[in-house]
């Protein structure tokens, strides 16, 4: 009788704590809401800002945010699930190897305007891209870099040793092995791994500051060495910059909204993918 | 050596970490023939048998010392292809391990992984594998199911049926009818029979009738040391050792 008490209090501590949780998230896409979706638009949505960044639209954020992800996860992606591949299938259980494994979940912590000043000193100037797309792609792919082997990782630990057992045993190579009995139950939880760094490529302001971010640009950028708007660091911008408060205040409120809506999709589409995966692996 | 000899057992000490598993095993296993492994639970009978598809050096930590030739060639020298002793040797595991996958594509997997393309050969192929591992007439109308919606004992039957489809010279099988119903296990032990003619077979068993109704020859082990390996016949009716009789008649283990 008594432990069933306690069990009851125990569950609904934890459920109040549960309900905090939901109080703040809720709270915070509200307030975004609520403030943001006065600006929203079709004109917002499509066109450039004008009058100083008064009126108009963010258009070319959006673009160029789009472009910063596309870029950081084209260059990151397989770059992590390569990494991870090795060091899960790959590598001896070795020293080495094991301390390879810590730096790397180290370097998820790193902060991110650490990157910022890393992708300003390589790829700005020492290689000479610039502020550019490029640049900030590479920065922002390095930062999420640790984040995406860790998941991979993760997925690939969890696959049953007994798929590769069955594999080797058919006479299949590591190689095929790893591409036809490991990888495709592990690919849920690879992927969602990667669409979660999208959503934080897609926020993190600092490592574009220096890298690739432009606060206002004529029109789209036309080659991977252009400077882009992006969402993140046009908020910023708009707060902290200009001779309009009042008005570039409900712009950023939009812009906010704007990459509120574009991280909770991605999220969002994550789960269907998972979720679509794991009914066909049963 | 002797023509008929497929895998030789020379000296073998197995280890898991410090863990001894296997003591001093020497024996050899002859060329299409049925060979039974017996022995009470934990003595050494899978860590045996998957040192023979070198399944053993996945688990880390592990260790042998001795030799196991497959034809006269060790195939723990470096100069061996283990990726083709794999293929040449057949493992139905212990436990059933269909992939994620359908059950079509299970029974495919062996064949595509080396290669073949063919969709006519490989429709057939896992076809007459299901059929011989005396499961197709439950699964023919839902081959692209996923094969880990079927019941233990249907998963145990796919199993083989993926090994065969590869048709390797040897096969082991670790206690392939444990979760079959009497009519299923009759029929794998039909095939079984049926294909030492062209194979070679090492089975794990806990059913000592099964081990008399098809081995040719049987093993007895326990606590990883060969204790009898003899002629089946001899084994059940005239063993020369003790523990063996003791064994066998289920006065203990
Ligand atoms: N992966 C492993 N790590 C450590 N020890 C192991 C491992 N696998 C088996 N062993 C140990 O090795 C010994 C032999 O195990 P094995 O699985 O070969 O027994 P078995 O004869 O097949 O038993 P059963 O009839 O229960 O399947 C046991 O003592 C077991 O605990
Ligand atoms: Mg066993």
């Amino acid at each position: 009788m008594r432990k069933i008490v306690s069990q009851r209090i125990g569950f609904s501590f934890l459920f109040l704590l549960l309900l905090i949780t939901l109080l703040f998230l809720g709270t915070i896409i509200y307030f975004i809401a609520a403030k943001g979706v006065g600006a929203i638009s079709w004109q917002f949505l499509t066109q450039s800002p004008k009058n100083a960044m008064t009126s108009g639209g963010v258009a070319p954020a959006i673009v160029g945010t789009f472009y910063l992800v596309l870029g950081a996860i084209v260059f990151s992606f397989p770059l992590g699930l390569a990494s991870a591949i090795y060091l899960c299938e790959y590598s001896p259980k070795s020293y080495i190897i094991n301390i390879i494994r810590i730096s790397i979940n180290n370097l998820a912590g790193v902060p991110s305007v650490v990157f910022g000043l890393f992708g300003l000193a390589v790829f700005v100037k020492f290689f000479g891209f610039g502020v550019s797309i490029l640049s900030g792609a590479l920065t922002l792919g390095i930062m999420v870099l640790p984040q995406i082997i860790s998941a991979s990782q993760e997925a690939l630990l969890a696959v049953p040793q007994s798929y590769r057992e069955a594999s080797f045993a058919l006479g299949a190579t590591p190689w095929k092995t790893i591409k036809k009995a490991v990888i495709p139950p592990a690919l849920p939880g690879i992927l969602t791994g990667v669409i979660l760094s999208v959503g934080r490529v897609a926020g993190e302001t600092a490592p574009i500051i220096f890298t690739a971010a432009t606060l206002y640009k004529r029109g789209y950028p036309n080659s991977i060495f252009s400077e882009v708007m992006a969402l993140p660091y046009h908020i910023y911008g708009l707060m902290t910059e200009g001779t309009h408060p009042v008005q570039q205040k409900e712009i950023a409120y939009g812009c906010a909204f704007v990459l509120l809506i574009l991280v909770l999709s991605v999220s969002f589409l994550a789960i269907v993918i998972r979720q679509r995966q794991r009914r066909k692996n049963g | 050596m002797a023509e008929n000899i497929r895998i030789e057992v020379k000296d073998v000490n197995f280890y898991y970490g410090k863990k001894s598993a296997l003591q001093n095993v020497s024996m050899d296993i002859k060329k299409n023939k049925i060979t039974a492994i017996i022995g009470p639970s934990g003595c050494g009978k899978s860590t045996l048998i998957r040192l023979f598809n070198r399944m053993n050096e996945l688990i880390p930590n592990t260790r042998l010392e001795g030799r196991i030739n497959l034809d006269g060639k060790n195939i723990y020298s470096s100069k061996i292809d283990v990726v083709e002793v794999r293929r040449r040797i057949g493992m139905v595991f212990q436990k059933p391990n269909p992939f994620p996958k359908s059950i079509f594509e299970n029974v495919a997997y062996g064949l595509r992984v080396n290669g073949i393309k063919e969709r006519k050969y490989i429709a057939a192929k896992v076809e007459k594998s299901l059929k011989n591992a005396a499961i197709w007439e439950e699964v023919k109308d839902r081959l692209s199911d996923n094969a880990l919606g079927l019941s233990g004992g249907q998963q145990q039957r796919l199993c083989i049926a993926r090994a065969l489809a590869v048709e390797p010279e040897v096969l082991l099988m670790d206690e392939p009818c444990s979760a079959l119903d009497p009519t299923s296990t009759r029929k794998i032990e039909e095939l079984i029979l049926d294909l030492k003619k062209k194979y070679t077979i090492v089975i794990v068993t806990h059913n000592m009738q099964q081990a008399a109704r098809i081995a040719d020859y049987t093993a007895f082990f326990m606590l990883g040391d060969l204790i009898e390996y003899d002629v089946t016949d001899k084994i059940f009716t005239r063993p020369s050792k003790k523990v063996t009789e003791d064994y066998i008649t289920g006065r203990f283990g």
